[in-house]
């Protein structure tokens, strides 16, 4: 066990080895680990030529390392050269598998680890921290010692590994980099996902190539690939390319063979090659492991760190993706800070200062940015929680504002998903549109604009400043990262929540005092797309908010369920059964995932009893309900198949998510004439790139709903950005700025497949000149041939980006696809107002 | 930004949209083109029994002047839909505004056009111009007939597929017809490969448009050529009626779209002629004057 270094960095993308390089400047002992043998693994697995980004643009870089936008090739070239040039001690094919401190125990220093169960069980193990020196455990058996350790493996974790006796042998892989490499090869690909469809199509794709590719799946059904892989692996199944085998699993591995069991007994079959692709597990656990503690049970939470990077286990750093800064710039200018910080530099001010500094300048008062976060962290209360290194990033994704007295801060009907916190003065929330005199007063530490951020609908109400005001408005992003990071913040936002949405529903006239022990007494509770709320018959007597996500009403009329109605977010049900005592007349059933607040039947009574007012609103909302019902009901008698066909085609739409839906592009094939002018209208209005498919998708009697974004209320796509480009715009859409360094990421996530990546092309000679002299590929999406040779003439080709539908923002008139229409077969709809009785049996011709 | 929201007026615009007039072209706006051409229609004929044009009713009267100038602004304002159609932005308006404008107005020309003639027929320019915008219209009268009534066959002869995955699947028949018919003699190994490379677009105008093209389909001249009971056959068979089926679609939609197009090669060209015509009437008739 050789020498102890002063500090091991493991991994080496961009945050380890702008810390290894750091440590070779200042002459640190040091050692970087390396799992595989070149650096930099995830980028390294980027796409041949990807144009790599160097966002965001406004952040200075600070490293010993070269970083500037450019080719995948080129940046790992110069990396290589100066990581060489610095000396850096380098060591590859070094996997940590294990971090043990070899101190003395640390006093009270206990690590929780929660592990979950498939059942939902948990089971808790604990265990003694032990202070350094740290042994570093290799996959090959070799220990390294350190007195600091730098975890900067980034989130791609570990492929999950193969089982069966034998999958220990070399030709079991989990990686296929290049398919064309193979040739004469009898090759089984295990896993049936994505990239285990991609894999075993690419190895037969060619069959000159003579490869014998069979591709395992357990059961039947291939519940976790894309409809379009599945369709076109099943295509060359049946074209004899290749051969999947349903019901199967591996069962023995040896040199040139596999043995598998199927629901017809064993076979043995030639394999010179097995490729598996079963997932990979994040390396939370490994990570978790070494002593390091995470700030939630949630899965996209991070390790705890301190302001200098330092985990929970002493002398243990976190820096890159896994410390939750995904963009290559943080990962490099946090591994030259991590290493000052080790070698005592405490003064260093963090490479983002001046952008932090910037957000406090319009401020009145004269304030150090310390200052201003720590004037924030103590007068918003769900802040209070965090520390000073959490504090500066979450405000790179907030801003600080000041109002003057009566300034807007909101309208209603404005869309926004961003949280407000009130640092300073006060708010007056003006809670009767008819009449903005009446308002309700939201006091110094309180926050506001909650419904917005939970139910990713429009603002409720207008919101002004009662007086000088600073508040901090908190992007949804860091909104949801605070709440996972802070679990108090979490409980105060839901508990406010409850409330504000009480007040909001029932009117004026209630105040906190009369919904207080509703809120004590509420429930919040999550369903699964499909799960049912309310069951017809029934004789449970609670009373249901749509917190989030949107639900169906349906009512068994003769033999099927019949449709009745959509109810989006913000909309309460259940009341019939409670306030006259009867079963439950209808099922309410969750059109997508969904949250509600469960009110106990009898609190909800009470706050009737005490409140005329509201009894009447209650009586009458129910009274409207009930007189649809009976309406689609009566039609049922009269019109079967109209009532039939409404019913179905709202379902259909609800299962090609209309539901969650703001704003969605729908196509009457009653009226379209295939002309294809709403795609060339978008691709005009649009860089000349379409945005959406009109043939592609799902019909139910003759309504298409094309592939083209649905504006979610929740965005899957925003999920998991880099650098945060994909935003809700002024008028509710769903965009991507500038700032998409075109990583894929949100193609992958959208479920619709709405998002393409492309690279903007050359601009399209006039109109005018193709009308005249024929010059151009003329209007609508150039070929993909006339776009590669313009753009070959223009020089360097542009970077591909994530393209996807702004519903025209910025357009006089509004989506360019519906007013291209000639016949009036474009539409588009919310899912409020479409999916309803009138509109889907509206005769259009 | 979520202050000045609502500040750019759109919401209530795109609150409008979404509450949406789902209706067709024709029915735009309660019929308010229809009733703006039956008014004008109505207000010509008023005009022309009612005002006394000496010496007699033609288009040389004062009267006769102004259902000409009447009419040669509506043909340009009618065939600057070509340009509209193309040119989507800037402005705020929509092009099925327009078709239905397009179609009522056009349809108004018959009874401004013909007044204007005065009922004076002949073999000159004047009588040419005329023609050919009657044809225009006819071609056109055809066009709103077949939008109306073809859209919903193209939608269920689709079922789903984009003409991409149409021939994605013929691919993937004519990859398992390819090892199916190995076994297959010479003679029949021919015929299904002269089936096999008969470019499915390869039916002409004719064809096209009539959907009759089994005279000169060779999958389907193999499906009754070939001999049953020929070793191999078990599979080739079934795989061809598959692929005859394939072909089916696709040229069902083949023969659909064209349908809906063809009329546009006589209605474009006719526009054009016609405001040649024009242009000759309207020089002569200022010559001559
Ligand atoms: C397709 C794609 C495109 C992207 N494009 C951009 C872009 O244009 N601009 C941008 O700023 N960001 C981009 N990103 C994000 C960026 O690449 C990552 O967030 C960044 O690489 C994270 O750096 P890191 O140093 O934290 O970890 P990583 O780069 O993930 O590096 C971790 C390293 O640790 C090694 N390792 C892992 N486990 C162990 C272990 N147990 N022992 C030893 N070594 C181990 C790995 O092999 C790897 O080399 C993109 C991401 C993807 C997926
Ligand atoms: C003299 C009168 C008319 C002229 C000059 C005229 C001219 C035109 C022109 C130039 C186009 C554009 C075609 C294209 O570029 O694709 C067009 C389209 C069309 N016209 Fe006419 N037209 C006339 C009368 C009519 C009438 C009377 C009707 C119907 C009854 C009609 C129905 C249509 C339709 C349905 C379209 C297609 C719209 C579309 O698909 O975008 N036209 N016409
Ligand atoms: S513009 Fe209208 S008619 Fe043309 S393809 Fe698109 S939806 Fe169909
Ligand atoms: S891109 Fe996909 S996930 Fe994102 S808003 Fe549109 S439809 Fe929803």
């Amino acid at each position: 066990m050789g020498e102890t270094f002063k500090v091991a960095i493991i991994g080496s993308g961009p945050a380890g080895l702008s810390a290894a390089a750091r440590a070779a400047a200042l002459g640190l002992s040091h050692v970087l680990l390396e799992k595989t043998d070149h650096l930099s693994d995830t980028i390294y697995k980027y796409q041949k030529g990807k144009h790599v980004m160097a966002t965001p643009s406004n952040l200075v870089l600070r490293s010993d390392i070269d970083f500037d936008a450019g080719k995948r090739e080129a940046i790992l070239g110069t990396w290589d050269e100066q990581i060489a040039g610095h000396k850096v001690n380098v060591k590859y094919m070094a996997e940590a598998k294990a971090i043990r401190g070899t101190g003395d125990p640390i006093p009270g220093s206990m690590q929780q680890i929660v592990t979950r169960a498939r059942d939902g069980t948990k089971s808790v193990k604990e265990v003694q921290r032990h202070a350094p020196p740290y042994a570093i455990e290799l996959t090959n058996g070799e220990v390294v010692m350190a007195e600091n350790v730098i975890l900067a493996i980034g989130t791609q974790g570990n492929p999950n590994r193969m089982r069966c006796p034998g999958a220990d042998l070399p030709h079991v892989q989990y990686q296929l980099d290049d398919p064309t490499e193979y040739v004469d090869e009898h090759i089984v690909i295990v896993g049936t996902g994505d990239a285990g469809i991609e894999n075993a199509r690419g190895l037969a794709e060619d069959p000159a190539q003579r490869n014998t590719v069979s591709i395992l799946n357990r059961g039947t059904e291939f519940p976790t690939a894309k409809a379009a892989n599945v369709s076109a692996l099943m295509a060359d199944h049946e074209a004899g390319k290749l051969m999947v085998r349903t019901e199967s699993e591996t069962k023995a591995i040896e040199p040139g063979f596999i043995t598998l069991t199927t629901r017809d007994g064993e076979i043995r079959i030639l394999c010179d090659r097995i490729i598996a692709r079963i997932g990979s597990a994040p390396p939370r656990a490994f990570v978790e492991e070494c002593g390091i503690e995470f700030t939630s049970e949630d899965r996209g939470a991070f390790p705890r760190l301190s302001p200098v990077f330092e985990s929970t286990a002493p002398g243990i750093f976190v820096i890159g993706a896994l410390a939750g800064y995904p963009l290559i710039k943080h990962c490099m200018n946090q591994g030259h800070d991590v290493i000052e910080f080790i070698n005592g530099n405490t003064d260093l001010k963090p490479a983002d200062e001046p952008i932090i500094a910037a957000k406090f300048a319009e401020l009145p008062g004269q304030r150090s940015t310390e200052e201003w976060l720590e004037f924030l962290r103590s007068n918003v209360s769900i802040l209070g929680g965090m520390n000073p290194l959490q504090m500066r990033e979450f405000m790179l994704d907030s801003e600080a504002k000041f109002f003057r007295a009566g300034e807007v801060i909101f309208e209603r009907n404005a869309p926004g998903s961003s949280l407000f916190g009130i640092a300073s003065g006060s708010v007056a929330v003006e809670v009767n549109p008819a009449d903005p005199s009446i308002t309700i007063p939201i006091e110094s530490g309180s926050i506001f604009g909650e419904v917005g951020l939970i139910s990713g609908r429009r603002r409720g109400a207008t919101i002004r400043a009662a007086e000088d005001t600073i508040v901090v408005e908190i992007s949804r992003l860091a909104a949801l990262k605070l709440q996972s990071q802070v679990p108090s913040a979490k409980a105060a936002i839901q508990r406010i929540s409850i409330e504000r949405q009480l007040l909001q529903m029932f009117g004026s006239g209630l105040t906190r005092e009369d919904v207080a022990p509703l809120v004590e007494a509420a429930q919040v509770q999550e369903k699964r797309a499909g799960e049912v709320v309310v069951t017809e018959g029934a004789d449970d007597k609670d009373v249901f908010i749509i917190r989030r996500g949107s639900m169906i009403v349906e009512k068994q009329i003769g033999e099927r369920p019949v449709f009745l109605s959509y109810l989006p977010a913000g909309s309460y049900f259940g009341e019939m059964a409670v306030i006259d005592g009867s079963a439950r007349t209808a099922t309410v059933k969750a059109a997508i995932k969904a949250e509600v607040i469960r009110l106990p039947g009898e609190g909800f009574l009470d706050l009737l009893e005490k409140n005329p007012a509201l009894r009447e609103r209650a009586m009458k909302d129910m009274a409207g309900r009930r007189a649809t019902n009976a309406f689609i009901e009566g039609q049922k008698d009269s019109f079967s198949s109209v009532v039939d066909m409404y019913s179905q085609t709202a379902q259909f739409l609800v299962d090609n998510g209309i539901g969650e839906a703001t704003d969605v592009l729908l196509i009457d094939e009653k009226l379209c004439i295939g002309c294809d002018n709403c795609e060339k209208a978008c691709a005009d209005s649009h860089d000349g790139l379409s945005r959406l498919d009109r043939e592609a998708g799902k019909t139910y009697a003759h309504l298409h709903v094309p592939t083209s974004c649905r504006h979610c209320e929740h965005p899957h796509c925003m999920a998991d950005c880099p650098p945060n480009a994909i935003k809700r715009g002024p008028d509710g859409e769903v965009f991507i700025d500038e700032t998409c360094i075109g990583c894929g990421n949100c193609q992958r996530n959208c479920p619709y497949g709405v998002i393409r990546m492309d690279a903007k092309p050359p601009k399209k000679p006039s109109l005018l000149q193709w009308m005249l002299f024929g010059k151009g590929p003329g209007p609508g999406e150039a070929s993909y041939s006339w776009r590669k040779k313009a753009a070959e003439k223009e020089g360097a080709a542009k970077a591909k980006q994530a393209i996807k539908c702004d519903m025209c923002s910025g357009i006089d008139g509004g989506p360019a696809c519906v007013r291209a229409c000639p016949t009036g077969a474009a539409i588009r709809v919310s899912p409020d107002k479409f999916l309803t009785f009138t509109k889907l049996t509206e005769d259009v011709e | 930004m979520a202050t000045k929201a609502g500040g750019t007026g759109r919401f209530t615009q795109d609150e409008k949209r979404r509450d949406s007039d789902h209706v067709s072209f024709l029915k735009h706006r309660s019929f308010r083109w229809l009733w703006i051409a039956l008014l004008l229609s109505g207000a010509a004929i008023a005009g022309y029994l009612m005002i006394d044009q000496q010496p007699r009713p033609n288009g040389g009267t004062w009267y006769g002047y102004t259902l000409g100038t009447i009419g040669v602004l509506l043909i340009l304002w009618l065939s600057l839909l070509g340009v509209r159609k193309r040119r989507i932005n800037p402005g705020a308006w929509s092009l099925k505004a327009w078709t239905s404008a397009h179609v009522y107005l056009g349809l108004s020309l018959i009874v401004i056009g013909t007044l204007h003639t005065g009922f004076q027929i002949g073999w000159n320019v004047h009588t040419l111009a005329y023609v050919l915008m009657l044809l225009v219209i006819a071609t056109g009268i055809y066009g709103v007939a077949v939008y109306a009534t073809l859209p919903a066959s193209l939608s269920a002869n689709r079922k789903e597929m984009t003409r991409a995955q149409m021939l994605d699947a013929l691919t993937a028949i004519d990859r398992q017809l390819e090892s199916a018919a190995q076994p297959l003699g010479r003679e029949d190994a021919d015929l299904v490969i002269a089936a096999m490379n008969q470019d499915p677009f390869s039916l002409g105008v004719i064809g096209r448009l009539t959907g009759n093209f089994y005279g000169s389909c060779r999958t389907h001249y193999a499906l009754t050529e070939l001999e049953d009971d020929e070793p191999g056959m078990e599979r080739v068979y079934p795989l061809l009626e598959k692929r005859l089926a394939q072909l089916d679609q696709i040229r069902g939609q083949l023969r659909i779209r064209a349908l809906l197009e063809v009329w546009l090669f006589v209605h474009i060209p006719l526009t054009i002629a016609l405001i040649a015509a024009l242009t000759a009437h309207v020089i002569s008739v200022f010559y001559y004057w």
